[in-house]
């Protein structure tokens, strides 16, 4: 029976931790996603400088009022521009930039290729 | 022909890599995104800075008359520069001039406006810059001209001679 209640105790206990945890790590994320537009090179979550401490608390804020992480992220991109997202979206401006690799690879793919199909000719 | 073709290009590649470095060197690193002009002012509340009572920002911005909004703190040192111009701006009839104390002491910020004059119709207080954010500023000092509840012109940093031509032209 004791071992029954210990065991409820526990369970009860690190349910209750892991929800704050949970909570807690919303902002941190999305802080960390967050680029400082004072101070480049780092995020709003890595810096203490004026405006990123704002910025923590405006995120805490709205998780408070009950916006979700693409919500904060959409407000703060209509503020700001894409630019302060680390993750930057497909749009006309960034394709180059997502596309780039893939090309790379699909080019990179036809040489091997080609050198391969070359090779089997000459054998 | 192949022997030859591999130095070339070797030259080739090396003289364009240099050549955008050393480019590159020149530029600075400081990237500032496009600024969207014509976007409808936040609304938000805050505390009027004298008297501390709670204003809503549509009782800040009323009517077709032309606001300047700066934000401002005792601790910055480009605001002093600036200051000029804005108690100039405040002699104008047609545009008010609208302070937000940005992340300041009070007793700090009352003493500035002693020493300097105090160019503002109204000042409010934004105490953890939440409120800076939501004009989509960076910092201290920084201006938004306003008209019809849209922010017409941004201006990042100080004001200066060409920036308080330009305004005054607009507002003309």
């Amino acid at each position: 029976m004791n071992i029954l209640k210990l065991l409820i105790t526990v369970i009860f206990l690190i349910n209750f931790y892991s929800s704050d945890l949970k909570a807690k790590n919303l902002g941190t994320e999305i802080t960390k996603n967050l680029r400082c537009l004072i101070c480049q090179g780092q995020s709003v979550y890595d810096s203490d400088s004026e405006f990123a401490n704002s910025l923590k608390i405006l995120v805490e804020k709205k998780l408070d009022d009950g916006l979700n992480e693409k919500q904060i992220y959409d407000y703060l991109k209509n503020k700001y521009g894409d630019w302060i997202l680390y993750d930057p979206g497909f749009n006309k401006n960034t394709y180059f930039l997502w596309l780039l690799p893939i090309l790379m690879f699909v080019f990179g793919g036809a040489i091997i290729l080609r050198k391969v199909i070359l090779k089997k000719k000459k054998l | 022909m192949r022997t030859k073709i591999f130095p070339i290009f070797l030259i080739i590649t090396f003289s364009i890599t240099f050549y955008v470095f050393y480019k590159g060197l020149q530029n600075s690193n400081i990237y500032t995104p496009e600024i969207k002009s014509e976007i409808k002012i936040p609304s938000f509340e805050a505390k009027e800075f004298f008297s501390k009572d709670t204003i809503n920002s549509d009782q800040i911005f009323i009517g077709s008359e032309f606001y300047l909004l700066n934000i401002w703190a005792s601790w910055c040192i480009p605001c002093k520069e600036e200051h000029k111009y804005l108690m100039d701006l405040s002699k104008k009839e047609n545009i008010k001039i609208i302070g937000q104390n940005y992340k300041d002491n009070f007793v700090n910020a009352k003493n500035f406006l002693i020493k300097l004059d105090n160019p503002y119709d109204l000042i409010f207080s934004d105490n953890d810059g939440t409120i800076a954010i939501e004009w989509g500023a960076y910092g201290v000092p920084e201006s938004f001209l306003i008209k019809n509840n849209q922010i017409i012109k941004k201006i990042i940093g100080p004001l200066n001679e060409k920036l308080f031509s330009e305004i005054k032209e607009l507002t003309q």
